[in-house]
């Protein structure tokens, strides 16, 4: 309970809040579309965060439960007309069930192993939903227009599905760092550490575990269903991009491994530079217009080997480890 | 530890109920802060008055987004070839003239999308609130036109899409739409037509095509086209888009010998399949793909790309002019198709696709609308497109008005080109149908 | 089901295999020595591609001397990427290693985009086709086979006959010990992975004598590599050869029996369940 009282998750709560809330107060849509999507991949990368940071096994395929609750969620929509917010906590219970499930067996591999098999548990998922009718299969599904009439117009649907979204995010940060700070968080970072050791001071590895994925597939799954109903149409290969898979954990990299803070840094920073590669001016070079855009993938490339080799803990773990005092606020 | 998990759940969802609360004066407050966001509309309205005070010089934007990386790049930057020739033209002859003096002069506005739908509609808000946009046209792809499209209609925001060819998308009774592209559904009807006139003896088709929306789309409308024209349909397989070899796949499809195969996907699975399906000797009578064969690298399979047969927008053979427009009874207008092959040829150095043309011809069709209305008043230039029935360079341009398929394209008329050779043995690529813009007659499928 | 497709189909396939095998051994080298999951794998084997195409049909080389040179860029360029991009963080967790490579496709499959756009390309090589009837056979891909099979045995002969192949294998048992054994360990390992990576470069190029690609096509062959390194063992440079024989066939029976675009779920279904059930491998140690 203490923890709940803690004031720097209070802060880390009224930080990102605050910001949330201000396309809502100004009603300015723009700001709204950016910052769904910084929220969004807030989500992903906070919730990949839980599985690999703290507890040391890299999900490379967690995208599966961003695409698993999408598909739940949006079927229901369309078909059944649920309302956004039901269909999306279908999706979030829905993708859960698959996590234990398929986490009981998988959580057993270790290392490099347990990281391929999630990619191929998200690429077996991919490409059976692709031959998957009542899923729409390859052409995927799409909303009638009228779908969004229920929530007065597309334009208040979209509202309503910020308003989802910086829920989702605050949930998300908010278990990411009662987590850590729990006994049970422990217990993961222990299993991280050193997994026989840790089962000698008492902790059930495997129960652990399986617990610490189904969070991190808990979150996924309702920003992708939030994520879809916004766009309208769901198709398998934009649900289950690898991708963006391997981008969360870029982000978890960049701002923290293991941190709280880390993973909201990364994604924020992340997100935003890739936007300006892309929204930059292009510049004209013997006549020929050559954007950043262009270039931006191979521009996050360098900028991402150059944090990898000489940045290794991260924006957020730099921080903790240069200024050893700042290690009590930032998690 | 187990008793602190609940806890912590516990308390999350207390926090989740707090902040749902919280977020629930939200939607409260989202039509409060509505007219703040509709804004820029009413800046748009007035400027007509602004321009029709005389002899001025008006700016419009137009905004969209492009591949310009990610799978979609090659099609994409040839539409945005094409839309920044018709720019060049339009800046040129000193911008579009209205009849009381104005000049209105258009610009581009638009952002890579990297062929992905994440961003797509955060950049057409953007377009629209920030660069305060004046007209939309598509990203490159159904699915990206789709995520558009729910931006620009909440906006009211007249978006011309092309290089989007579904049909559904354009079934969800939209407003602000307009459709450049023949939809999916008709892709392959007229090469059934085809196979119908060339060999009438020919009865089974196969069908093969690529898991991805689109080429599915087309495959699921070929075969019932084809079953309602008497053929049965012997092969109704799809393979995954990522298939690098189809040998096996090709042993199957010569089992059940099939007159005529159609499908394929995209550039490099249709033509390693044409050319693996030359290299097995597989004689069916025709093959008509998908994509890739308009493609010019197509030939680089070598001889497997004789008799392949390809559906296509356009093509810079086609036979649309102003006599043309004459006899069927419609107006001309604009560019000829042999200046703008020229012109794209004289630009870019290689010769226009049909991509290419349908970027010039978003940028011809506002063109026009602003003519016809001289306005840039977008509740005009709506009503101006509704009820437009013309033939461009680009073909017949028609809209639908009905409530429930409003914009969706029912005047254009797909081509099929088809490789041949000519008597010194190099590659020509012909139009052999619809017979009235043919350039050279169908040819069977014969091995050597 | 007609006999003679089911032969047909499962030389197809069994030649496809090899080509498999060959593209995905790189991959299992690395990780056999280094512990490292090369996620530029697909990426250097479109390098490859692009390398063939632009020897072969911008320089007019011929295809297979172009092979050659393909094979002494790929083990240069794999000692420099060992440099730049994995040596420092050689010990660090899986997460590093993997986006460190992962950053070097971000690059490649960047600048390549930016050069060559997504367009197909393709190297025409007729060697014409062999067999009769429903059985045919294309010469370019009996020559990709002997290829692969000859590069195969190469390898073999390499790191079990040589000394230099022998410190290699110390290394990937027990870098330590080897190390304590005299063996400079930083060498071995830039030459692995100069290995690897001349690998996936060779198969590249054999590949676009075959099958027309774009700057994305090297990620497919990436997660079939991951498949078949998991069917013939992870670290098991032959085994991969075994791997994607076993996949080939599977391939090229299975699209006869069901919709071919229902393969690719039984293959991955059957990389997870090997993976738990098998982690080492069908043929390696029970788990």
């Amino acid at each position: 309970m203490k923890n709940l009282l803690n004031p720097y998750l209070w802060i880390i709560l009224l930080v990102v809040g605050g910001i949330s809330v201000v396309p809502i107060l100004t009603g300015d849509a723009s700001m709204r579309e950016d910052l769904f999507l910084i929220l969004m991949l807030v989500v992903l990368a906070s919730s990949v965060n839980i599985i690999t940071g703290y507890t040391g096994y890299v999900s490379f395929g967690n995208i599966v439960f961003f695409g698993l609750g999408g598909y739940f969620a949006f079927y229901l929509m369309q078909n059944f007309e649920t309302n956004f917010v039901l269909a999306a906590l279908v999706g979030g219970v829905g993708a859960s069930i698959v996590a234990v499930l398929i986490g009981i067996p998988v959580l057993r591999l270790r290392g490099a192993y347990f990281a391929l098999a999630t990619i191929g548990i998200n690429e077996a998922m991919r490409t059976f939903v692709a031959n998957f009718d009542p899923f729409g299969g390859s052409v995927g599904m799409f909303f009638n227009y009228s779908v969004y009439n229920a929530y007065g117009g597309a334009k208040n649907a979209l509202w309503f599905a910020y308003d989802g979204i910086v829920v989702v995010a605050l949930a998300t940060i908010a278990a990411s760092f009662l987590i850590k700070k729990s006994k049970f968080g422990l217990g993961l970072l222990a299993i991280r550490e050193d997994q026989d050791a840790a089962k000698v001071l008492g902790i059930d590895p495997a129960r652990a575990k399986v617990i610490a994925y189904t969070f991190s597939a808990f979150f996924p799954a309702l920003a992708g269903a939030l994520f879809f109903f916004k766009n309208g149409i769901i198709e398998p290969d934009v649900a289950f991009d690898l991708l963006r898979s391997i981008e969360a954990l870029v982000m978890v990299m960049l701002g923290g491994y293991g941190t709280v803070v880390g993973p909201i840094v990364g994604a924020t920073v992340y997100e935003r530079i890739t936007a300006l590669l892309i929204t930059a001016p292009s510049i004209t070079v013997l006549g020929v217009s050559l954007g950043f855009s262009q270039l931006h993938l191979a521009i996050a490339g360098f900028l991402l080997l150059l944090i990898v080799l000489f940045v290794t803990a991260g924006f957020v773990g730099w921080l903790r480890q240069r200024f050893p005092r700042t290690r009590r606020y930032l998690e | 530890m187990s008793p602190r998990i609940p806890r912590s759940l516990w308390i999350a969802a207390l926090l989740t109920l707090a902040v749902v609360i919280l977020a629930a004066c939200a939607p409260a407050a989202a039509p409060t802060s509505a007219p703040a966001t509709a804004a820029p509309q009413p800046s748009t309205g007035p400027a007509p008055t602004t321009a029709s005070t005389g002899g001025q010089t008006k700016n419009i934007i137009i905004g969209f987004t492009a591949s310009q990386t990610g799978s979609n790049n090659v099609e994409s930057g040839k539409q945005l070839q094409g839309l920044q020739l018709w720019l060049s033209d339009v800046t040129k002859a000193g911008g579009i003239k209205l009849k009381d003096g104005t000049v209105v002069m258009p610009s581009l506005k638009f952002y890579d999308d990297e062929s992905k739908a994440d961003r797509v509609q955060a950049l057409y808000t953007q377009l629209i609130n920030q660069d305060k946009v004046d007209f939309l046209i598509s990203p490159y792809s159904s699915g990206l036109a789709k995520s558009a499209a729910i931006i620009s209609e909440q906006y009211g925001k007249l978006m011309i899409t092309t290089g989007a060819a579904d049909d559904a998308t354009m079934e969800q009774g939209f407003k602000n739409t307009y459709q450049l592209y023949t939809p999916a559904s008709q892709y392959l009807s007229g090469a059934i037509d085809l196979l119908g006139k060339l060999s009438p003896s020919a009865k089974k088709i196969a069908i093969v095509y690529s898991k991805d929306a689109f080429s599915t789309t087309v495959a699921q409308f070929a075969n019932t086209y084809a079953t309602s024209h008497g053929y049965s349909v012997v092969v109704n397989e799809g393979y995954d888009p990522s298939t690098t070899d189809f040998s096996s796949f090709i042993n199957k499809i010569a089992a059940a010998s099939p007159d005529a195969i159609m499908g394929g996907g995209h550039f490099a699975d249709g033509s390693t399949f044409a050319k693996q399906l030359f290299d097995k000797k597989i004689p069916a009578q025709m093959l008509v793909l998908l994509v890739a064969p308009p493609a010019p690298t197509f030939t680089q399979i070598g001889d497997g790309a004789q008799y392949v047969i390809g559906p296509s927008q356009w093509e810079p053979q086609v036979t649309y002019s102003a006599d043309a427009a004459k006899a069927a009874n419609l107006p001309w207008y604009g560019i000829s198709v042999t200046d703008f092959t020229a012109e794209f040829k004289a630009k870019y150095n290689a010769d226009p696709s049909y991509h290419a043309a349908g970027g010039y011809m978003a940028g011809l069709l506002l063109q026009k609308a602003i003519e016809d209305t001289n306005s840039i008043d977008p509740t005009a230039i709506k009503a101006d497109l509704d009820k437009l029935d013309l033939l461009t360079f680009y073909g017949h341009i028609k809209f639908s008005t009905d409530a429930k398929t409003h914009g969706k394209q029912i005047g254009h008329e797909m081509v099929y080109m088809q490789w041949q050779k000519d008597a010194s043995g190099n590659f020509v690529k012909q139009i052999v149908w619809p017979l009235t813009a043919k350039t050279a007659d169908a040819q069977l499928r014969k091995l050597p | 089901m007609n006999l003679a497709v089911l032969v047909s189909s499962s030389i197809d396939g069994l030649m496809l295999g090899f080509i498999y095998g060959l593209a995905a051994m790189g991959l299992t080298l690395i990780f056999g020595v280094m512990r490292v999951i090369n996620l530029a794998h697909g990426a250097v084997i479109t390098l490859g591609m692009f390398a063939l195409y632009l020897f072969s049909v911008q320089l007019g080389l011929n295809p297979y001397l172009a092979l050659v040179l393909t094979l002494f860029l790929g083990l240069a360029f794999g000692v420099v990427m060992y440099f730049i991009s994995v040596h420092r963080v050689i010990n660090a967790p899986e997460l590093t290693t993997l986006l460190a490579t992962f950053s070097v496709d971000l690059i490649i499959v960047g600048v390549g985009t930016a050069i060559f756009t997504t367009s197909p390309f393709s190297v025409n090589v007729d060697l014409g086709t062999y067999g009769s009837g429903e059985i045919t056979v294309l010469g370019t891909k009996i020559v990709a086979v002997l290829a692969a099979i000859l590069i195969t045995v190469a390898l073999y002969y390499f790191l079990y006959r040589t000394r230099i192949g022998k410190s290699i294998r110390a290394v990937a048992n027990n870098r330590s010990a080897a190390e304590l054994m005299g063996i400079n360990t930083t060498a071995m390992l830039a030459l692995s992975f100069g290995l690897g990576t001349m690998l996936a470069m060779i198969s590249g190029g054999l590949i676009a004598t075959l099958f027309t690609f774009t700057i994305l096509t090297g990620d497919d062959y990436q997660t079939k590599s991951f498949v078949i390194v998991v069917i013939g063992g992870l670290g098991n440079p032959t085994g991969a050869l075994v791997g994607g024989i076993l996949l080939g066939l599977l391939e090229g029976i299975a699209t006869l029996f069901m919709q071919p675009s229902w393969v690719p779920v039984i293959e991955y279904v059957a990389f997870v369940l090997i993976l738990l059930l098998r982690p080492n491998g069908l043929f390696g140690a029970r788990a």
